[in-house]
């Protein structure tokens, strides 16, 4: 197979690498790049662990290919947190209890942070549509919602 | 231990402390078996079978290995050829047992769709799946058998030459006499037919192994998926790969959740260590998700007839139960004790019944194996108790929640002794019950109830008692019933010269928060800082002995094997503080940390400073060895019986089917608490696992023998938008079987959900006359019961 040279931004460090083109970005990420983070809980765009953002936008990471990515802004997990503190989102995750063996965590963290982006107050109903792509077979979702709706109000009280 | 030694300050035990495990995990820096790499690392890919029951002809993989970066291609006859037991080991064994020999790869048949037959090593995952294509095999396909009761039944080939009519085990428990006479004498008698679906865990985190043998020292290293790391090495070692215990290392980095599924001693992770020992270079297999749905054990898959005698008052006088309990191709680990001793033996719950008795035949099928999954046993048979309820209190026209009060076990006749062969620790069931039934508002639903019904609306309120029998302990009794294993736990719990304490404990986490709660044990006894404390799982190089993580054991047995060791260290901390203060040992009490002479506070040495005084040496109590830990062994004398009640309110939609689940009240005790926080969390997720098997979920099989639920949008994990927001409350009920007084919560709300929910869509449905429906309730099947379509 041909292997392709591509350039991916990955939380704002230029990384050049070489993959066949039927390479999926989350293996790129992953076993290429050593961002561990988004993981791999499905590989058929079912799960959501793999979530990542590209341009601005949640994206199951398993479902497109590296070069599809080529030159684009990706964000993931090990981005979120700033100057080593986590971010607010995060902290509520761990206030709140909103996870237990963390293996959907970086997915569902980056899922709801960019839901957060324009979450004008949401009801709990629309928080769990607002996830509804990201699996979690550990918590039974209550303490993510808390935590989504926790880190919406830490906000608002902010603004105020 | 003087009143003095209860420890009075706020050191943890009892507090929703936040977990210390978190930041890694949130931030994407945990490390989980996949996330390592090593330098030299070919890839695993195992070719499956694609049939239920085939002969295997031929197996030819010459093509595949002249594919590029393909390293070496190996059968079944390769592993046998190789000379080592090859034997995936049953861990508990039953009178007349038949176990057939489970290999780590298939060589004369494959049993199952989803059977190993052949090992593609390759440089990358790509290259090794690809391969996987290449090899042919020439199969005679088989008529195959899926249902339990069929597969002995009907005349059907067996899946094993061993077991002509598929039977592995015939067992039976109770009195049959007793239960006859009780069931001639009552005054109403009631049944219900019921299915129990298979399950499938879906931990998140498919399962992975990294093998790296060293040929050098003739050492094997295996990071996996494992919720028991030293009953891996335990199995590996004599049953499978026959390299001594000493020579291996297992490694559970963290592990993304487990459910049961990950306790199992699986073919894969054998075959990725044997792969590693013939290449001499690290190898590393992860399961894909479809390859997980055919291989991860599934739970369940129970056909039970079931019957109940009762008096017009109410009084259960016996309850008589058949069960056809599938368990799949092979023996898997624990998948003969789930169905027996840890079904028939919970089928009292919380009723002071006189009369018991229960045959289950366990039958082979062409079907992935089946296990323990989360609630194994006790939520299989919890839901027939449960349904028995409900299905006599429509016989005697009463009230199921109070049908369910007149018979539960009173408080003061604990230690209660079941007629199903078990002494329940510690009860106080009303207590909880009451408190379920008023938080719901139990009776102005029965109101609203009956003033929606002449609207032509239809309400359903479920309510669930439930035991459980947590931590799978003495060893002895174990061992009397068949366990090929102990039920002890081990800790070391070890000061450092400067104060800090490292906890090592054979427990293995997968979510729970084990690091915290277990620190929370050893702060308590030890009167330190939960953040000077460290602990440590999971590594079986680190901690020389444990058993691991399943049956609800963690807290307690694991827990119990930190508090005393924790209290030995703390009377050894004892004796050089009176020594260092001169004073008789009795005379020195602890407080908060602190030793000083009763009576006389002022002078005082922390638990830290002797920790120092420990390591020094120089000054110790005449023939006191120097340092300051301890190595403990503990072996409960019973299992604990952690309990509660459920209730759920449910409205159906004749229109469609449609259930609204729309309150879901838990009230659960658990014993003492060490972190409610962490306790709740366990509670949601079982909750949620419960609401599953109630509603969505459920393997299923086609005509041949194929599962058809092998994808994540075929088997319905729940969404965040299937289940809703929980309710929970708790009582405290110490056991008394614990140096804690903890029970386990990790299996509870799962096995109380079940019968919950499908008590309440039931309970709805009672204007169309329906008794019982089997899970998962879907739409669709209320819509039929509701007579939609006629
Ligand atoms: S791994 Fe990408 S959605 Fe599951
Ligand atoms: S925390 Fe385990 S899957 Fe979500």
């Amino acid at each position: 197979m041909t292997e392709r040279e591509i350039t991916l931004s990955v939380n704002g460090t230029e990384h050049d690498l070489t993959v066949e083109p039927r390479t999926l970005l989350v293996t790129a990420l992953r076993e290429d790049l050593g961002y561990t983070g988004a993981n791999v809980g499905c590989e058929t765009a079912r799960c959501g662990a793999c979530t990542v953002r590209v341009d601005g936008e949640a994206i199951k990471s398993c479902m497109r290919f590296a070069i599809q990515s080529d030159g684009a802004e990706i964000e993931t997990v090990e981005g979120l947190a700033e100057n080593g503190d986590l971010a607010p989102l995060q902290e509520q995750f761990q206030e709140n209890h909103g996870l237990q063996c963390g293996f959907c965590t970086p997915g569902m963290l980056m899922t709801a942070d960019t839901y957060l982006k324009d979450a004008d107050d949401p009801s709990r109903e629309e928080i769990r549509e607002a996830i509804e792509g990201n699996l979690c077979r550990c918590t039974g979702y209550h303490n993510i919602v808390d935590a989504i709706e926790a880190t919406l109000e830490q906000r608002e009280a902010s603004h105020e | 231990m003087s009143e003095s030694d209860q420890p009075t300050d706020n050191r943890g035990f009892g507090d929703p402390i936040e977990r210390d495990e978190d930041v890694p995990l949130l931030t994407g820096e945990a490390t989980y078996t996949d996330d390592i790499q090593l330098r030299g690392t070919a890839h695993l890919a195992i070719r499956r079978s694609d049939h239920a029951h085939a002969r295997i002809l031929e197996v030819d993989t010459s093509a595949a290995e002249a594919m590029d970066d393909v390293v070496a291609v190996y059968t079944g006859a390769d592993v046998e050829d190789s000379g080592v037991p090859n034997t995936i080991p049953t861990a508990w064994m039953l009178p007349g047992l038949v176990t057939p020999q489970y290999r780590m790869l298939a060589v004369d048949k494959v049993r199952h769709e989803g059977d190993g037959i052949a090992a593609v090593v390759a440089e990358t995952p790509q290259a090794a799946r690809d391969a996987l294509e290449a090899i042919d095999v020439e199969y005679e396909v088989l008529e195959h058998v899926t249902d339990p009761v069929e597969s002995v039944e009907r005349d059907v080939p067996p899946v094993h030459e061993e077991a002509e009519d598929n039977v592995a085990f015939d067992f039976e428990l109770g009195d049959a006499d007793a239960v006859d006479e009780a069931f001639a004498d009552a005054d109403q008698v009631a049944s219900v037919d019921l299915r129990q679906p298979r399950l499938i865990p879906n931990a998140m985190e498919p399962r992975t192994a990294l093998a790296d043998w060293d040929v050098a020292t003739e050492k094997l290293r295996l990071w996996m998926t494992s919720q028991n790391p030293h009953l891996h090495r335990m199995l590996l070692s004599a049953g499978t790969l026959g390299i001594p215990e000493n020579k291996i290392q297992v490694i559970a980095p963290e592990v993304g959740g487990g459910f049961g599924s990950k306790i199992y001693h699986y073919p894969d992770e054998a075959v990725t260590a044997w792969c590693s020992m013939q290449l001499g270079r690290p190898v590393k297999w992860k399961a894909s998700r479809m390859e997980g749905y055919v291989t991860d054990c599934h739970g369940r898959d129970h056909t039970t007839s079931a019957e109940i005698a009762v008096d017009d008052d109410g009084t259960v006088r016996g309850i008589r139960v058949e069960t056809h309990a599938g368990l799949g191709a092979q023996l898997s680990q624990f998948a003969t004790a789930t169905p027996s001793y840890l079904y028939a033996t919970i089928l009292s719950g919380e009723y002071a019944i006189p009369a018991i008795y229960c045959r289950v035949i366990g039958a082979f099928t062409n079907t992935t194996p089946v296990d323990a999954y989360r609630g194994a046993g006790r939520s299989e048979g919890i839901y027939v108790i449960e349904r028995l309820m409900d299905v006599a209190a429509r016989e005697l026209e009463m009230d199921p929640a109070e049908l369910r009060r007149t018979n539960l076990v009173p408080p003061d006749e604990f230690p209660y002794e079941t007629a199903a062969a078990v002494v329940y620790d510690s009860g106080e069931y009303e207590r909880a019950m009451d408190k379920a039934l008023e938080h719901v508002g139990y009776d102005d639903h029965r109101e609203r109830q009956a003033e929606l019904r002449e609207e032509g609306r239809y309400l359903g309120i479920g309510v669930a008692n439930f035991v459980e029998s947590a931590g799978l302990s003495p060893s002895g009794l174990a061992g009397d019933l068949g366990a090929q294993a102990g039920g002890w736990e081990s800790s070391i719990v070890r000061f450092d010269s400067t104060g800090t304490v490292t906890v090592l404990v054979g427990t293995a986490d997968q979510g729970q928060g084990h690091r915290t709660t277990f620190a929370q044990i050893a702060a308590e006894e030890l009167g330190v800082d939960v953040d000077d404390i460290d602990v440590v799982e999971g590594d079986t190089d680190q901690i020389p002995q444990g058993l691991g993580t399943y049956g609800s054991r963690s807290a307690s047995v694991g827990g119990g094997a930190i508090a005393r060791g924790a209290r030995e260290v703390r009377e050894k901390a004892r004796e050089i503080a009176a020594h260092q203060l001169e004073a008789s040992v009795d005379d020195i009490e602890f407080d908060d940390g602190e030793f000083h002479v009763a009576g006389a506070p002022d002078r005082s040495y922390h638990i830290q400073e002797i920790a120092a005084e420990a390591y020094l040496g120089h000054d110790l109590p005449e023939e006191m060895d120097p340092g300051l830990e301890a190595t403990n062994f503990y072996d409960p004398e019973n299992f604990t019986f952690p309990f509660g009640t459920h209730v759920a309110v449910v409205e159906v939609d004749p229109e469609t089917g449609g259930i609204d689940l729309e309150r879901y009240v838990a009230v659960d005790d658990c014993g003492e608490i060490i972190n409610p926080m962490i306790v709740e969390g366990q509670v949601h997720g079982g909750i949620a696992q419960g609401i599953g098997a109630a509603l969505y979920e459920g393997a299923a099989y086609d005509d041949d023998g194929h599962l058809l639920t092998r994808r994540m949008d075929e088997y319905a994990v729940p969404h965040s938008t299937y289940v809703p927001d929980f309710e929970t409350d708790y009582t405290v009920t110490p056991s008394p079987h614990n140096p804690i007084g903890v029970k386990g919560v990790g299996e509870s709300a799962t096995i109380a959900a079940a019968p919950t929910v499908v008590s309440a869509v039931v309970d709805a449905l009672e204007p169309f006359d329906v008794d019982h429906l089997d899970m998962p309730i879907t739409p669709e099947t209320v819509w039929q019961a509701m007579g939609g379509g006629e």
